[in-house]
Parts: C-alpha cells; sequence; structure tokens
C-alpha cells in the first residue's frame, strides 16, 4: 500500500508534515513500515479541503484529514480494511461520501498532463520522476541529435503558451533556433503575477524535474547551454524543490557537461523576483534579470532577438513547459488529438469564488465554462445562482450564462471579451456586484503599473476613479461614456500587455452588464446590494414594536424614535436618520422582529 | 550516485526503479490491469480475508502480474466468504468464494493466467461495488 499525502503549499499550511510524521510514528508501532510506503507528494488540486491523504491502490480519497486522524486511518483502514467514512469526501449534492477519487466529480473531467505527477510522486525524489518516464524525452532527443526535428514534434503539436499570449510554442523555439550568437539562453517565466493562479507554484512543488527536462531539451533546440528560472521570492516551497531537483539532476549527470554522452551541455540557475506583475511581462522580466528596473520594453527587438545579456533569449512559461516532455514521449499526434482546432492540449485553471469546488483543475481545451462550473466545480455554493465567471485575472473579463456553453480555447475566448491569460477563474454569484468587482481588479492594475508610459500610469488611475465615483452613487451616464472611450485609448496607447489589457474587465462588464452600470448610475441602487453607499437600511415602522434595541445597537446614535404607533403596538416606532447612518448593518442583526430591511 | 551515462543507461535504471511506483501507476488506470476486491466486512476478516488478500499481493508480484487488489465492504455473500471478485481487463467480473490461499493460488494459475474456469464461482447476483 502507498500513503500519498499532500505536501503542497496550501496543505503543509494546515500540517501535513506532521501528519506525514504520525503515519511514519503509527506503521512503524504497528510492524508496518515495510508494507506502507509514505508519500509526501505535490498538490492533489483539491486544495479547499486539504490536507488530503490518498490511499493506493484503492484511491480512497481523505479530506482534512488533521495529525490526530492518523492513528484511526492506520487501525480501520489500513490493518481491517474499512474506509473511515467520516473523513472521505462529502458530495455537495448528493449528500453522500463518496468512496474515492475516480468517483468524485471534480476529477472526472480531468486529463491531467501538465500536472501528471503532482499529487502522485515525491518531487524531492529523482527516482521517482525517473519511474515515470522522467528524463526520456530528453534522452531521445539527445539521441536523435536533430534540433529541427523535436522542433517539428512541438510545432506539429500545437501547443500554445500557456502565460497567456498563447503563441505558438514550436515557432517561437524556431526563431530562436535561427538567430546565431555565442551564448543563448532559455529562460523560464516562473514570476505567477496574476492573483489568485497558482498552476505555476504547483507545478514546480510538485513535479520541477519536469520543468528542468523541458529546459534541456529547449535549450538543445534552439542552441542555448544556460538555462534560468525567474521565480518570486515569493515561493518558497517551490524555489526550495527546484533546488534540490537541480542538485539531483545535476548529481545524476542529467544537467552539467556532456549529458548523456552527447556532448551536450546544459545547466540551470534561479533568478528571484520581488513578485510585481510587470515583472512577468517578457521585457520586464529580463531586465529584472539584469539588475534593471523591472520596466517593459518596447517589441521589437522580441527576446529572442534581444533578450538577456542582448542573446536570443526564449522564454517559455512553467505550465508550457510541463507539457514538452510529454509530447516527446507520447507524440504530437497524440497531444493534437486532445482540445479544439487552433487550441491543443489541456489548460490548468485555478478555479475559484462561489463555487462548491475550489481548486486547481486540468481539462481538455474545448470544455465549456458549463462542464467546469457546475460539474467539476459541483455548482454554486449555498443554492445560489449563477451570475458571471471572470477568466484571465486583471488582462480578462467577465463572461456570462450566454457564455456558459461556449468550448473554452484561446480564440472563443477572446471573441466572447475576455481570454484564457494564465488561467485564473473566479465564479460569481447574484451576490456580486459587477461594478465593485471591475473596480477591484482596477485596484491591481493601478497598484501594479510600473508608471513607464502615460496611459497605463495616468489612464488606469481614472479609469479607477470613474468606478469609484459610481459605487459611490454620484456617477452619471456622461462617466459611462468616458469609460468606454478611455478603455480605448488605453488599450491602444499603452506600451506593453499590462495596460494593453487592464481595461478588458472594464470593457467586458459594461457590455454584459450594462443594465447593472445604469442602476448605479440612473436608479442609485446596486442590484446586488454591496455597494454600501447605495444601500439603506430601513424600519418598518408597522412591523418594529419599538423596543428600542437598534437604537442601542447603533454605534453613530443614528437611530431616534417617531411618533407613530402602529395598530397594536404600544410602543412608538423607530426610524434612522439616513444622513447619519454608516450603514454598518448592527440594526438589521440585531433585530428579532425582522422588521429592518436594505432597500 | 554515479552519473548517468547514455540512453540505454536510463531506460535500464527506469526499468530497475519502475517497481516503485508501479501499485501507483495500476490504480490510476485499473481497467487496464486484473482487478481484485476482497470482502473485508467484520466477517470477512474473521474468515481470514486479510491472509488472502496478503497473498494475493505477494503472490503477484512475484509473478510480475499487473494488478490492483483493493478491499472492498460487504460483498453480500456472507455464506461463502472469504470471497474475492476477480476482473481481467475487457472481461466481466467473476466472484469466487471460500477462498483460502490455496484456492488464491489456483485462481490465479488457472482463471487469471490461462483463463480456465475453476470451481467456486458464485452466481452473479449483484453489481461490482466500489
Ligand atoms: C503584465 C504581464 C504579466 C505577465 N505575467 C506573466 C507571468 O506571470 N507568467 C508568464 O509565464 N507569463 C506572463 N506574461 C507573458 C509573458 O510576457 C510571456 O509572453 C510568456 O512568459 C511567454 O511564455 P509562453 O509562450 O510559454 O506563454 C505576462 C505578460 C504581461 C503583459
Amino acid at each position: 500500500m502507498h500513503l500519498l499525502i499532500c505536501g503542497g503549499t496550501g496543505c503543509t499550511a494546515s500540517q501535513s508534515l506532521e501528519i506525514v510524521d504520525k503515519f511514519k510514528a503509527e506503521l512503524k508501532a504497528n510492524n508496518l513500515e515495510d508494507e506502507v510506503q509514505v508519500v509526501k507528494t505535490g498538490c492533489f488540486g483539491f486544495c479547499e479541503k486539504g490536507p488530503i491523504v490518498k490511499v493506493i491502490p484503492d484511491n480512497t480519497f481523505y479530506t482534512e484529514v488533521t495529525p490526530a486522524d492518523t492513528a484511526e486511518i492506520v487501525k480501520e483502514h489500513i490493518i481491517k480494511g474499512r474506509k473511515v467514512n467520516r473523513l472521505l469526501y462529502l458530495d455537495p449534492k448528493e449528500k453522500e461520501h463518496v468512496s474515492d477519487s475516480k468517483h468524485m466529480n471534480f476529477y472526472k473531467k480531468q486529463i491531467r498532463i501538465a500536472l501528471r505527477n503532482c499529487g502522485f510522486i515525491n518531487p524531492e525524489n529523482i527516482e521517482e520522476y525517473i519511474a515515470r518516464d522522467g528524463y526520456a524525452a530528453l534522452g531521445d532527443v539527445l539521441a536523435n541529435n536533430n534540433p529541427t526535428a523535436t522542433i517539428d514534434i512541438i510545432k506539429k503539436s500545437g501547443l500554445r503558451g500557456r502565460g497567456g499570449g498563447g503563441f505558438p510554442t514550436g515557432m517561437k523555439w524556431e526563431i530562436a533556433s535561427k538567430n546565431h550568437a555565442d551564448q543563448k539562453y532559455i529562460i523560464c517565466n516562473a514570476d505567477e503575477g496574476d492573483p489568485g493562479a497558482f498552476m505555476d507554484r504547483s507545478i514546480l512543488e510538485g513535479d520541477p524535474h519536469s520543468i528542468i527536462e523541458a529546459m534541456a531539451i529547449g535549450g538543445f533546440c534552439i542552441g542555448a547551454t544556460k538555462g534560468l528560472v525567474y521565480i518570486r521570492a515569493e515561493y518558497p516551497l517551490a524555489i526550495h524543490r527546484l533546488q534540490v531537483a537541480i542538485d539531483q539532476a545535476r548529481e545524476y549527470g542529467l544537467l552539467g557537461k556532456d549529458i548523456l554522452g552527447s556532448g551536450f551541455d546544459f545547466d540551470i540557475d534561479l533568478r528571484y523576483g520581488a513578485g510585481a506583475f510587470v515583472c512577468g511581462e517578457e521585457t520586464a522580466l529580463i531586465h529584472s534579470m539584469e539588475g534593471q528596473r523591472g520596466e517593459p520594453t518596447f517589441k521589437p527587438p522580441f527576446p529572442a532577438q534581444e533578450g538577456y545579456m542582448k542573446k536570443p533569449s526564449n522564454v517559455n512559461n512553467v505550465e508550457t513547459l510541463a507539457n514538452i516532455p510529454v509530447i516527446i514521449n507520447k507524440g504530437w499526434e497524440w497531444f493534437a488529438s486532445i482540445g479544439t482546432e487552433k487550441s491543443k492540449g489541456t489548460k490548468v485553471f485555478a478555479l475559484a469564488g462561489q463555487v462548491n469546488n475550489v481548486g486547481l483543475i486540468e481539462v481538455p481545451m474545448g470544455i465549456t465554462l458549463r462542464e467546469v462550473i457546475f460539474e467539476i466545480g459541483g455548482g454554486i455554493k449555498d443554492g445560489r445562482k449563477f451570475k458571471a465567471v471572470q477568466t484571465g485575472g486583471p488582462s480578462g473579463g467577465c463572461l456570462t450564462e450566454k457564455h456558459l456553453d461556449t468550448p473554452i480555447d484561446y480564440d472563443n475566448l477572446i471573441a466572447a471579451g475576455s481570454m484564457m491569460g494564465s488561467g485564473g477563474m473566479v465564479v460569481m454569484d447574484e451576490t456580486s456586484c459587477m461594478v465593485s468587482i471591475t473596480k477591484f481588479y482596477l485596484d491591481f492594475t493601478v497598484e501594479e503599473s510600473c508608471g513607464k508610459c502615460t496611459p497605463c500610469r495616468v489612464g488606469n488611475k481614472r479609469l479607477h476613479e470613474l468606478l469609484d465615483k459610481i459605487t459611490q452613487g454620484n456617477g452619471t451616464m456622461e462617466d459611462l461614456e468616458m469609460l468606454r472611450e478611455l478603455s480605448h485609448v488605453i488599450k491602444d496607447t499603452a506600451l506593453c500587455g499590462l495596460g494593453q489589457t487592464s481595461p478588458n474587465p472594464v470593457l467586458s462588464t459594461i457590455d454584459n452588464f450594462w443594465d447593472e452600470y445604469v442602476a448605479h448610475v440612473v436608479d442609485k441602487k446596486c442590484p446586488a446590494g454591496q455597494c454600501k453607499k447605495l444601500m439603506q437600511y430601513v424600519i418598518d415602522p408597522e412591523l418594529c414594536i419599538g423596543c428600542g434595541k437598534c437604537a442601542k445597537d447603533c454605534p453613530v446614535s443614528t437611530i431616534k424614535r417617531t411618533d407613530y404607533i402602529a395598530p397594536g403596538h404600544k410602543l412608538a416606532s423607530m426610524e434612522i436618520d439616513q444622513s447619519k447612518c454608516i450603514k454598518c448593518g448592527a440594526c438589521q442583526a440585531g433585530c428579532k422582529f425582522n422588521a429592518i430591511s436594505v432597500k | 550516485m554515479n552519473k548517468i551515462k547514455n540512453l540505454s543507461d536510463l531506460r535500464k535504471i527506469k526499468d530497475d526503479l519502475q517497481n516503485k511506483i508501479k501499485l501507483r501507476e495500476n490504480s490510476n488506470s485499473p481497467e487496464s490491469v486484473v482487478q481484485i476486491k476482497v470482502g473485508m466486512a467484520t466477517s470477512g476478516i474473521a474468515s481470514g480475508a486479510k491472509e488472502v488478500m496478503s497473498f494475493l499481493i505477494d503472490e503477484l508480484d512475484r509473478r510480475k502480474i499487473d494488478a490492483v487488489v483493493t478491499q472492498v465492504g460487504d460483498m453480500g455473500y456472507c455464506y461463502a466468504e472469504p470471497t474475492i471478485e476477480v476482473k481481467k481487463p475487457g472481461q466481466d467480473p467473476l466472484v469466487f468464494g471460500y477462498v483460502n490461499t490455496e484456492k488464491a493460488k489456483e485462481i490465479i494459475e488457472k482463471y487469471i493466467i490461462n483463463g480456465e474456469l475453476v470451481e467456486g464461482i458464485l452466481p452473479a447476483n449483484y453489481q461490482s461495488i466500489d
């Protein structure tokens, strides 16, 4: 038997390392340490219900395990063969415990390529990676000694960049391979600045060797002997695992001089970023690595022409690279058979927001938003209604009910007014105010704009001010026109991708939720009841018995007694002075007669 | 660790290491290997199901047969315990009753390896359980 215990950032934060130790001790106490392997793996993706413990071979999937549960799992499941029901996943719809991961809706529609080893192998053990065909692709590529043929395989596979742009990876490699120089670089972009996205971190934590192998293959193809990983210092566990993996690969001769007797030299170094969104943009990233300010520059020249230290450089995203070894091992035909016409393979999404199952999922391109949200995600929390789904993070947009059956791929998402981005996916229900959400994204871009170009520095600030004005109840119809016009100007004139996409949340919500903007501006109402300035707490004089509790609860003493006594009541009813109300809701929470409501 | 010198070295090491994770790979795609479920309710355990299960695991491993052996609850054949269900890839599952280690050996040799039927098959009056 094997016990797989998640050692990703999320689960270790809730004591999964203690769980590993406790299991080892329990097994030893029962003389089972030889029969049962305890393996600390990378992320299973089902982070909300972590820590996760999976039992092999029956695939039993225990959730929210605590160190105190280990004794019971050993005694009941491992010794007596009876599953510990209370720790099994509870299906939100059926309200039944699910026996194993194969029967969980969360996993049924997933195809795990980039995440193939996450939650499966011990990432700090190169032997488990090798046992899973690790470094076999590199071995093949080096033995065949034909970079052009390898690039051709990547081209035919249809793989496109997972960092957001969706540029065909094979073509990028080909361009870099044709630019001659004494030194070239292959760079892995592990900046992962999109708030909410954590697929790159999970891959580096759960399967670091796949990135090392892919970088070596890329290096061989474009003629680079040096690889650099740009990773944010905020990812200490990923950095640690990657460093351990690099050291092991060197020890095994899979990095360094004359790899596998091919004569090819390749090694990898890490470069740390401070965690700025703009530093994920490839030119800014390169400047940051050179010790310059992390600011973008105009393209061309592209990194493939003039990149790190002015040498031809190829920048790829972590998830893009994670696909490479599998494509070589299984063939481009296999990869190209998954997905849609122009988007092949899978995409990892960080599913978040108001769905029952949040976590990291990998799905084939072409799956619909409905399948992701209602099957994998298990539907909207607390039986509420679906309202919108945001994809692409601060560069993307909000999609609605009418997009639910659109197959997800690069081109369809753009056509619908959003984008793939790095794979953030936030589901919103009817209690979300779209103007506030849009303002939230602009908060982020205003904060993260590097300030180099005026459209982004000043324009985004103005967008933010307009949105703020609208949520305060001071907006006008002219402001809505201004939002639209300014958005287009910023898109057309900003220097880099940050500014060119930052108005997308504004434009997509104006298109899809126009009525909600108008309600804020004309009726001075927030339909979702989120904008405090547009809310009024009102006491119904017919229901109010005049007990006066609300007046005592009110922190700003804005509730007074009126002269009106409702029929059947003894005391006069209470009333809120709207001009002084701070909308804290204390009166409503305390009223036992449901006399206070929000209008 | 000595450096891996070439591709065939790498392949050899992979073959040696394969066993470490074979169990995980098989349980990832159980439909492609022999699946055996051992009835492990209290009555099954009392009648020796645990020993049969250990025996099956060791014996299949020794004979290098790719299989996933799991335990399930009551299979509904209490009278015939210990019971096991055997499902070969692409075939319908069969349930055997009164399985002790000897019987288990016979099932492996005759049914799993050679596809011959052996005595002790119980009538199929239930659906494969998970
Ligand atoms: C503002 C901005 C932020 C970006 N952040 C990232 C990031 O965090 N990770 C990433 O891989 N690509 C990011 N990109 C895209 C990179 O510029 C580049 O296109 C990508 O790393 C190329 O790799 P790929 O072709 O494998 O996707 C960002 C782009 C922009 C404009």
